[in-house]
C-alpha cells in the first residue's frame, strides 16, 4: 500500500486525531455559496430543512435566489424543474429519505426525461444519521437514482470533496443527485485533490485486493489498508461518481489485483456494490465481497454502534479482505 | 419571425376549433389509441389560447418573451398538437403520426421531442408546481410574460397539485393563469362518485387564488376571463371552465367511457359527419355557441 501522490491527500491521513472533521453537508453548503457567486443562474430551494441541509449561508447571502417550499418534496422538485426550464440551475435540498425517497416519479418525468439540469441534494443518508432511526436513514437512494436515464449520481467522500463536487455539478448540464451525510467524519482530501465527475480516484495503490467505495465510510477502508500494511497490499478507489461509473479505472485495478471488496452506507442491492457487480460480471468476472446493509433497515444508535452492528468498520473490512482473498 | 396576431372573431375561432376537433379524431383513429373525451372538451380553450390569448411566435418557439403554456394533464395532447399544427408550429400532415414509432408527437407530450412543448407531462399533478417554478424565474429575471397551466379536474385528487397551489399563493404569483378542465369525468367514472372535488371554487378561494367559473365552450367568456386574469395583482388566478367531454360528438358527450379509447373507423365517420353539420351551422350563423 502506498498513497497515490496524484490524490493529494491530507498529511497524517491515517491519524484521525490530526484530521479536521465535518459532515459532507457542510462542504455542500460552502460549495453552494461559491457556485452561486460564480453563476447568477444558481438558485436554491429547500423543503423546511434549510439549516439541516446547510443551505442557510446561501439563503442569507442570496435571499432573492432562495425559495422555501415547505414540507412538500413533490413540490420541491417540480418547482425546481420549472425553474430549470426557465434557465436557472436549481439546487433542491431535503432529507434523502423524502427527496428523492418520496418524489421519485416527479424526478423521473419532470427532471430526467424532461432533461432539466436540476441538482437533487439528498442529505442525511446512511446509517450514520444515527439516533433518528431507520425512517430517516436513507439506504436506497443510490439505487432509485442510478436507474434513471440521464441522471448523474455523485457521492462525495468528505467535506472538501463535497465542496468541489458542488462546484462541478453546478457547471454540468445534466440532472444530478448528490448524496450527503449528517455525521462528522475525517476530512482527508485537500483542495488539491482532483475532482472530475465520472472519474474515480485511486487513493491508495496496491496489488493484492481492490476496495471500491463511496462516501464517508470509505475512510474505514483507508484504516483497514493501513492496518494490513506489510501483509496485504490494498488498493483503495474512491468511486465518488456512482453513475456514470468509471469502468476504466475500476477494471484496470481488478485486472491487477483479481478480487474486489465494495463498501457503502447503502443497501448492497442496487447501490455501488450492485453497480460494481454488474460491471465485473460483464467485463472482468472476479471474486467480490459487497459491504453495506444486506437487505435490511437500520435502527437508532450512534454511528459507531450501528457500523459495528451492520459490519461497516475497518475491522469488518479486514475480515472481508481475507475472505475475498481466499476466493481469488 | 413574428409574434402571432390574435384572432378576435368568435365565428372564426369556432371554425378553427371545429377543424381541430376533426383533426383530433382523425389522428386518434389512425393511432388506434388515445384520449378523445378531454381533447374534444378542451378544443375551444386551446383554440382561444393559441389563436387569441397567447403571446407567442410559432416560428420561434424559444422566444424568451413568449407566454408559457404547460399542459399538466398530458393525455389530452392530441388537441394541443392539433392547435399547434394549425397555428404554425409544424405541418398539419404530421398530426397523423400521433403515437407512431419515431414520431415527434409522442403519446404524452415530450419537451425534448417537439419544439414548442414547454414540459414533458403525463403523470398527473405536477403542472401547477412547474408553473410556479417558471413564474418565480420570470419574476427573478424581470420578465413580464404569463405562465398558463392547464389542468384537469381529476388531477386535483393528487397531493402535488395542492402543494403547488399553496406555493403559488404564498409567493403571490400573479403571472400564473390556471385553467381547470371541469368536465366531471375521470377514468373510472364521474369525479363526484370516484373522489368528490366540489367545491373547487371554495377550495381555491380558501387557498387565496382569484377564481372565476366560466363555460369552457363560450369564446367570449374564455377570452374575457383570461383578460381579467392578466390584470391580477398579487394573486394567482384560476379559471374553472365547465366543459363537455367529447364535445361535438353526440355519442361521446358526457361519457367517461370515451376518456381513453380511440374511435373505430365507422365511429370516426359518424363523428366527422356530426362535426361537419356543426361546421355548416357555424358558417350560416345558426349554431348556438
Amino acid at each position: 500500500m502506498t498513497i497515490n501522490p496524484q490524490a493529494h491527500l491530507a498529511q497524517h491521513v491515517f491519524d484521525t486525531a490530526q484530521l479536521k472533521s465535518g459532515g459532507t453537508r457542510d462542504g455542500f453548503g460552502i460549495g453552494l455559496v461559491e457556485a452561486a457567486e460564480a453563476d447568477e443562474r444558481v438558485v436554491g430551494l429547500c423543503a423546511d430543512l434549510t439549516e439541516s441541509v446547510r443551505m442557510t449561508a446561501f439563503a442569507e447571502k442570496f435571499p432573492n435566489r432562495f425559495f422555501q417550499v415547505g414540507v412538500a418534496e413533490q413540490n420541491l422538485v417540480t418547482v425546481a424543474s420549472g425553474m430549470a426550464a426557465a434557465g436557472k440551475i436549481p439546487f433542491a435540498g431535503g432529507f434523502a429519505a423524502f427527496s428523492p425517497g418520496r418524489n421519485w416519479e416527479q424526478i423521473r418525468t419532470t427532471i430526467c426525461y424532461n432533461d432539466q439540469p436540476v441538482k437533487i441534494v439528498g442529505s442525511h443518508t446512511g446509517l450514520s444519521v444515527g439516533e433518528d432511526g431507520a425512517t430517516h436513514q436513507m439506504l436506497e437512494d443510490m439505487a432509485i437514482m442510478r436507474v434513471l436515464p440521464n441522471m448523474v449520481v455523485v457521492v462525495p467522500v468528505d467535506v472538501e470533496q463535497a465542496r468541489l463536487a458542488t462546484l462541478a455539478i453546478a457547471k454540468d448540464p445534466r440532472p444530478t443527485y448528490i448524496r450527503l451525510t449528517r455525521e462528522k467524519f475525517p476530512i482527508f482530501t485537500t483542495p488539491e485533490t482532483p475532482f472530475e465527475i465520472g472519474k474515480a480516484q485511486v487513493l491508495l495503490e496496491g496489488t493484492d485486493v481492490t476496495i471500491v467505495g463511496c462516501g464517508a465510510v470509505l475512510y474505514e477502508a483507508l484504516l483497514a489498508a493501513k492496518a494490513l500494511e506489510g501483509e496485504i497490499r490494498v488498493e483503495v478507489i474512491n468511486a465518488h461518481t456512482v453513475k456514470p461509473l468509471d469502468a476504466e479505472t475500476i477494471l484496470a485495478s481488478v485486472r491487477k489485483t483479481g478480487c474486489v471488496v465494495t463498501i457503502e452506507e447503502h443497501q448492497v442491492i442496487g447501490g455501488l456494490g450492485g453497480a460494481v457487480a454488474e460491471l465485473l460480471a460483464e467485463h472482468e468476472p472476479a471474486p467480490l465481497e459487497r459491504m453495506g446493509t444486506q437487505d435490511t433497515f437500520g435502527e437508532s444508535g450512534t454511528t459507531i454502534e450501528l457500523w459495528k452492528h451492520y459490519g461497516l468498520t475497518s475491522t469488518h473490512i479486514i475480515d472481508r479482505i481475507r475472505t475475498v482473498l481466499k476466493k481469488a | 419571425m413574428a409574434e402571432h396576431q390574435p384572432i378576435t372573431d368568435d365565428k372564426q375561432l369556432a371554425l378553427l376549433a371545429n377543424t381541430i376537433r376533426q383533426d383530433v379524431l382523425k389522428a386518434l383513429t389512425a393511432a388506434g389509441s388515445g384520449h378523445p373525451g378531454g381533447s374534444l372538451g378542451m378544443a375551444d380553450i386551446f383554440t382561444a389560447l393559441y389563436f387569441h390569448a397567447l403571446k407567442h411566435d410559432p416560428q420561434n418557439p424559444t422566444w424568451q418573451e413568449r407566454d408559457r403554456l404547460l399542459l399538466s394533464n398530458g393525455h389530452i395532447c392530441p388537441v394541443m398538437y392539433a392547435a399547434m399544427a394549425h397555428v404554425g408550429y409544424f405541418p398539419t400532415e404530421e398530426l397523423m403520426t400521433l403515437r407512431k414509432f419515431g414520431a415527434r408527437l409522442q403519446g404524452h407530450p415530450h419537451r425534448v421531442a417537439l419544439p414548442g412543448i414547454e414540459t414533458t407531462s403525463g403523470p398527473l399533478g405536477s403542472g401547477v408546481s412547474q408553473a410556479v417554478g417558471m413564474a418565480l424565474a420570470a419574476r427573478l429575471d424581470n420578465k413580464r410574460h404569463h405562465v398558463y397551466v392547464l389542468t384537469s379536474d381529476g388531477e386535483h385528487q393528487e397531493g402535488n397539485t395542492w402543494e403547488g397551489v399553496m406555493m403559488a399563493a404564498a409567493y403571490k404569483l400573479d403571472n400564473i393563469i390556471q385553467i381547470i378542465d371541469r368536465n366531471n369525468i375521470q377514468i373510472e367514472g364521474n369525479t363526484e362518485d370516484v373522489m368528490p372535488l366540489d367545491s373547487l371554487r371554495a377550495k381555491y378561494s380558501a387557498f387565496n387564488w382569484n377564481v372565476r367559473e366560466i363555460d369552457g365552450h363560450n369564446f367570449s367568456q374564455i377570452i374575457e376571463a383570461i383578460n381579467w386574469a392578466k390584470d391580477s395583482v398579487g394573486k394567482p388566478t384560476v379559471i374553472i371552465a365547465t366543459t363537455v367531454p367529447g364535445r361535438g360528438v353526440s355519442f361521446m358527450e358526457h361519457q367517461y367511457s370515451w376518456h381513453g379509447k380511440a374511435p373505430k373507423p365507422e365511429e370516426l365517420a359518424a363523428a366527422l359527419k356530426e362535426l361537419q353539420t356543426i361546421r355548416e351551422q357555424i358558417e350560416t350563423n345558426t349554431y348556438d355557441y
